[in-house]
């Protein structure tokens, strides 16, 4: 794209952003719903602004962060080997799936309550969820980008004598890692989800889903409320930008999105 | 699949040696019919399923833990709470009528919503890429915001209840469809285009016979993600205290009362209700998009 297209890109959507905002401030200060109920976009982002430095509000943050690092991670080191097997050996794979079909489509917030009963309600209950969420898309993207590795570059490598686990590691896993970032850059987004979602079922110790929870139950807390979930848009963003990132600086040959949902 | 690989090994062959004689598109349809490994696929995955539950039930049985019941006992549950109803009622319990269905209500409800919705306003913003330029950040925000992070907002401005469960859903659901249709919309092919002007198709027309066809791929992909994020919303936003009914509000009331068998029970419930969606948008998607086109397995 040219350098003044990107301008214009650029320029529209500060406009559509400034938009919207006008639009929600507008809509409160007509008075067409309760002030209490929708405050105005304005005090909503001076609260926001105002919370970054609170020193409570950011240990909440870092809590939620925690767990979803922790999460995250757990899933990606359970994912990905148990994606290579899968995707490497089709009798494992066609034995296992289904029992991953039958696994999979169970919505994962409904496990927060048997989850909350076995391990209560702290950090682990949060991580064990986090864990189970987001397995499913690195799982299903190691075994989809496995299937999709060159034939040609594994049978010449084979042709030379190389081993199985040589192919593995010099071409089916350099293949594959693009469509694994992929699936962990899905995950992060369930991740975020899962954990947000059970601090605030929870509704005790500390996060940023716990400071939403909270604020919804004071009168008049819509504003820290919508402050909050400033806040959680723009760390969901901020991980998405960040891995975005990181996926077209490590891969450089992928088409910007890549993978299966 | 497939394709990539034939031609591959297919320039991998010396030019001295003659090529395989071209596959008609029939051989791999009735080797599939016929498959003996597809067959035995199949059946070695429900022979290990059916295994699974067994080693379930034995070692439940044995250890005797109280948070994992044997299956049976599970399945048992889900007979006597959901049905074991009269004939006239399809076998249906009133609990099965109080809980299954409301649920079931308002993820119709608000996954149908934000479908139509999505694809209209996606369909309306893709066109343009003025249009699509002004409100991309704002999309990819409100997609970025974590879904049950609004649900106390929605609980505040609509109170608990059906309206407020409604609204969660469709609040989540609606941005991946409406991105990925505006993004589909955006991409139709700008020769096609050319000649529909030329053909001087009206705008309906238009709509009808270019941008849905091309753009019906990548909806389908945003409709998938939004199903899932419909059933975690319906879900989660049963979960909170003050709703009365629900599958979601009979997994809280399970677990307040520890009663693990119920939650098991609700739990297996949920996962073929999910399973079952999920089949049937699959279902719909090959009719209409076809099996070549679509992206996930």
């Amino acid at each position: 794209m040219t350098s003044k297209g990107r301008q214009e890109q650029f320029l529209l959507g500060t406009l559509g952003v400034l938009l919207a905002f006008g639009a929600c401030e507008a809509v409160s200060r007509a008075g067409l719903v309760r002030r209490d109920y929708l405050p105005p976009a304005s005090e909503v982002l001076t609260r926001a602004v105002a919370l970054a430095g609170d020193p409570v509000f950011l240990d909440g943050i870092g809590a939620t962060l925690r767990a979803w690092v922790l999460g995250l991670g757990l899933a990606c080191v359970i994912a990905v080997p148990v994606g290579l097997v899968l995707g490497s050996v089709p009798v494992v794979d066609a034995a296992v799936r289904a029992i991953v079909e039958f696994l999979r489509p169970l919505p994962s917030v409904a496990l927060i309550p048997l989850v909350s009963l076995l391990l209560g309600s702290g950090t682990e209950t949060k991580v064990a969820l986090v864990t189970y969420a987001s397995v499913w898309p690195i799982l299903f993207n190691t075994v989809y980008g496995l299937g999709e590795t060159d034939p040609l570059a594994k049978d010449t490598l084979r042709a030379f004598g190389f081993g199985r686990l040589a192919v593995l590691l010099r071409v089916e896993l350099p293949g594959t890692a693009p469509f694994i970032a992929a699936g962990i850059r899905i995950s992060a987004a369930v991740a975020l989800i899962l954990a947000v979602a059970t601090e605030i079922l929870s509704g005790f110790g500390e996060g940023l889903g716990i400071f939403i929870a909270q604020a919804g139950l004071a009168t008049d807390g819509t504003r820290d409320v919508l402050a909050g979930v400033v806040w959680a848009g723009v760390l969901g963003l901020v991980i998405n930008g960040v891995l975005v990132w990181g996926e077209r600086r490590l891969f450089p040959w992928t088409p910007g999105r890549r993978g299966v949902a | 699949m497939n394709e990539p690989r034939t031609t591959a090994s297919e320039r991998a062959a010396p030019p001295g040696r003659r090529r395989p004689p071209p596959r008609s598109a029939l051989v791999p349809l009735v080797r599939r019919a016929l498959a003996p490994a597809h067959v035995r696929h199949a059946l070695l995955r429900w022979l290990v399923l059916a295994f699974a539950v067994a080693v379930w039930q034995l070692v439940a049985r044995v250890h005797g833990s109280v948070y994992f019941p044997p299956p049976a006992e599970i399945a048992g549950r889900a007979h006597e709470l959901w049905f074991s109803g009269p004939a006239r009622h399809v076998f249906l319990t009133e609990a099965a009528v109080a809980d299954i269905l409301p649920s079931l209500g308002r993820m119709t409800a608000g996954f149908g919503i934000a479908a139509v919705a999505g694809i209209a306003l996606g369909v309306a913003i893709g066109r343009s890429r003025r249009v699509y330029a002004l409100c991309d950040p704002v999309l990819q925000f409100a997609r970025a915001v974590p879904p049950p992070a609004l649900v106390p907002v929605f609980v505040v401005l609509l109170d608990f209840g059906t309206p407020m469960q409604i609204a969660s859903i469709v609040f989540s659901a609606v941005w991946p469809v409406l991105i990925n249709t505006a993004d589909g919309a955006g991409n139709t092919d700008p020769l096609r285009l050319e000649v529909a002007a030329v053909l001087r198709l009206t705008p309906a027309e238009r709509l009808r016979f270019l941008i849905l066809p091309s753009a019906l791929p990548r909806i389908f992909a945003g409709l998938r993600l939004s199903l899932s994020l419909s059933l975690i919303l319906m879900v989660f936003s049963e979960l909170l205290p003050g709703t009365a009914n629900g599958i979601g509000f009979t997994l809280t009331d399970a677990q307040s009362r520890s009663d693990l068998l119920t939650v098991w029970a609700a739990l297996v419930l949920l996962g073929a209700l999910g399973y079952l969606l999920n089949t049937g948008l699959m279902a719909v998607e090959k009719r209409l998009v076809g099996t070549g086109r679509t992206t996930t397995p």
